[in-house]
């Protein structure tokens, strides 16, 4: 009896735990949405400055490494695409299969993936520390709304600076794949140039930008979560961090997955 | 209700409980703070103090009682309600709570650039007003992390004030602080009191502290308002744990057994530890 007692209550406990973390991410999103777009119709202002100090930060600074990382992964693509392809002395067509997943699917993957370890985490652990240091606090009692100081501001910015990233990263992908090939598959150059332009329409752009929106929605908030959730002290700081980048990216393949689908079977 | 002005309390709390789950960490706590004076929240460790602070700023929300603020019930306010009320009162966190990204200046300026409509110029003249006024002018471009304790306390104070407050809330204004700052911290907050006529709520358990600053001392113990009253009222009581608390002495093992079972038992008299008793409900 105690035993089924202690059974279903843990499942009770555990379902409004749930229950509780899903409330508590929707006061988050109405919190942020209402401060981005309805507040400052009503004289309320928002930190234009403060967002592109982030925008920089989440944007340009990330400029580098997405830019050598997708240029490496367009090249490995080649590799092994002319693994099969060449079986079938269809190596012109690497430019066709690198072109359509870098812009569908991996420059978006990866541009969404190396943010989140770079600025998801910096989310989550700096407002982490603000909430262990009482900065949080003090700014409630100052009477600054902290979604209006904090979260619009960094939620605008990585909306907007993914995307542009995102497009950097698709070319330079697409460079990676275009490079190897010539070079060492030594394919011929325009030829590769012409597969690629007949090979991407509007359509897989439009793909990959989608995707790219919904996974810097899903950084910035899971980041934001996760710091707010930071109890104690420096111990607290450091699991929320990793937690953020873990749960950070398994949104980021849901929400993958979920316009995959939609653009395979709906569009 | 009467306009803000023609109250005479600045802070009025009435039956306030407080629980954390099931542990009442406040137990029916009620006083009043008349405007213009400073009142001291003493007692031990984990007795609550802190707790109470975080209620009268609006941080936590009780569980049952109500605070008034310049006569507004602050417990029944809106989100939108307490930060009005909030733009009035100011607190002095006790790690200070600078924000660790900006300058001095800019931490100062920080409640005006939001509240205010004020010109950059405007606001630059005032944060150099507020930091002179702690004693740190000429660290305005300072990051938090190049100051002294003491200095972030001051500066904690001096964005505190930064929207002229009616009311300060210290919380524990000298912890940490070796005894020369920790006195230029006291009487940075009579001189504050003295020229603005501020009313302040300073929590503490420094004794140096009170005998300086102190009008009137409320003191806490598991919960409950043990005494009240001012410092030579408290000092003149025969209450034996105002009396250790003000000779500084350590608990002793029997004594602190007594009083938990007392605590149990809702006050009624034991004189010695009987068997162990069994704990309600648990």
């Amino acid at each position: 009896m105690t035993a089924l007692t202690a059974l279903v209550g843990g499942a009770g406990r555990a379902a409004l735990n749930q229950l509780y973390g899903v409330a508590r991410v929707c006061v988050l999103i109405v919190d942020t949405l209402y401060w981005l777009v309805a507040a400052p119709f009503r004289g309320k202002g928002l930190r234009i400055r403060a967002a592109v100090e982030c925008f920089v930060e989440f944007g340009y600074h990330s400029m580098p490494i997405v830019g050598l990382i997708c240029f490496l992964i367009g090249a490995i693509m080649a590799m092994q695409a002319s693994y099969q392809l060449a079986r079938f002395g269809a190596t012109q067509y690497i430019a066709n299969l690198v072109g359509v997943a870098a812009v569908r699917e991996l420059a978006p993957l990866m541009t969404a993936i190396i943010l989140t370890g770079r600025s998801g985490s910096a989310i989550a652990a700096e407002i982490g520390t603000m909430k262990v240091a009482e900065e949080i606090d003090a700014l409630d009692v100052m009477g600054v709304n902290p979604t209006k100081f904090l979260v619009v501001p960094k939620f605008l910015a990585m909306v907007a600076a993914i995307p542009c990233v995102t497009v950097l990263a698709m070319f330079i992908m697409i460079l990676g794949g275009f490079v190897l090939s010539t070079m060492v598959l030594s394919v011929d150059v325009g030829l590769y140039i012409e597969n690629t332009a007949g090979a991407l329409q509007l359509k897989d752009f439009a793909t990959g930008m989608t995707k790219s929106v919904f996974f810097a929605i899903v950084i910035c908030w899971v980041g934001v979560y996760r710091g707010f959730q930071v109890e104690g002290g420096a111990e607290g700081v450091g699991k929320m961090t990793t937690s953020s980048v873990v749960t950070s990216i398994f949104f980021i393949i849901i929400v993958d997955l979920v316009f995959s689908a939609l653009f395979y079977f709906a569009v | 209700m009467g306009m803000e002005q023609e109250n005479e309390y600045a802070i009025e709390v009435e039956d306030l409980v407080v629980r954390y789950g099931d542990q009442t960490v406040l137990d029916g706590v009620s006083f009043q703070i008349r405007r213009g004076e400073t009142f001291v929240i003493l007692g031990g460790s984990g007795h609550g103090k802190s707790t109470l602070l975080r209620n009268l700023v609006g941080l936590m929300r009780p569980f049952a009682g109500r605070i008034r603020i310049n006569g507004q019930d602050f417990t029944a306010m809106s989100d939108a309600g307490r930060m009005e009320v909030r733009k009035k009162i100011g607190m002095c966190f006790q790690g200070s709570a600078l924000f660790n990204s900006m300058s001095l200046a800019d931490n100062v300026a920080l409640p005006l650039r939001e509240h205010t409509k004020l010109k950059e110029s405007t606001i630059d003249i005032m944060t150099r007003i507020k930091l002179e006024l702690v004693g740190l002018g000429g660290y305005e471009d300072y990051l938090p992390a190049e100051l002294s304790g003491g200095m972030r306390k001051r500066a904690g104070l001096a964005r505190a004030m930064a929207m002229d407050p009616e009311i300060i809330f210290y919380d524990e204004p000298s912890a940490g602080l070796d005894p020369i700052v920790a006195a230029g911290i006291d009487m940075l907050i009579r001189k504050m009191q003295s020229t603005f006529n501020l009313t302040s709520v300073v929590v503490t358990h420094e004794m140096a502290s009170v005998k300086l600053i102190a009008d009137r001392v409320c003191m806490l113990r598991h919960g409950r308002i043990l005494a009240m009253g001012t410092l030579d009222e408290l000092a003149a009581s025969d209450n034996p744990f105002v009396r250790q608390f003000f000779e500084r002495r350590p608990d002793e093992d029997q004594e602190d057994r007594d009083d938990y079972l007392r605590a149990l038992t809702g006050g009624s008299e034991r004189t010695a530890p009987g068997p162990q008793e069994p704990e309600d409900g648990r």
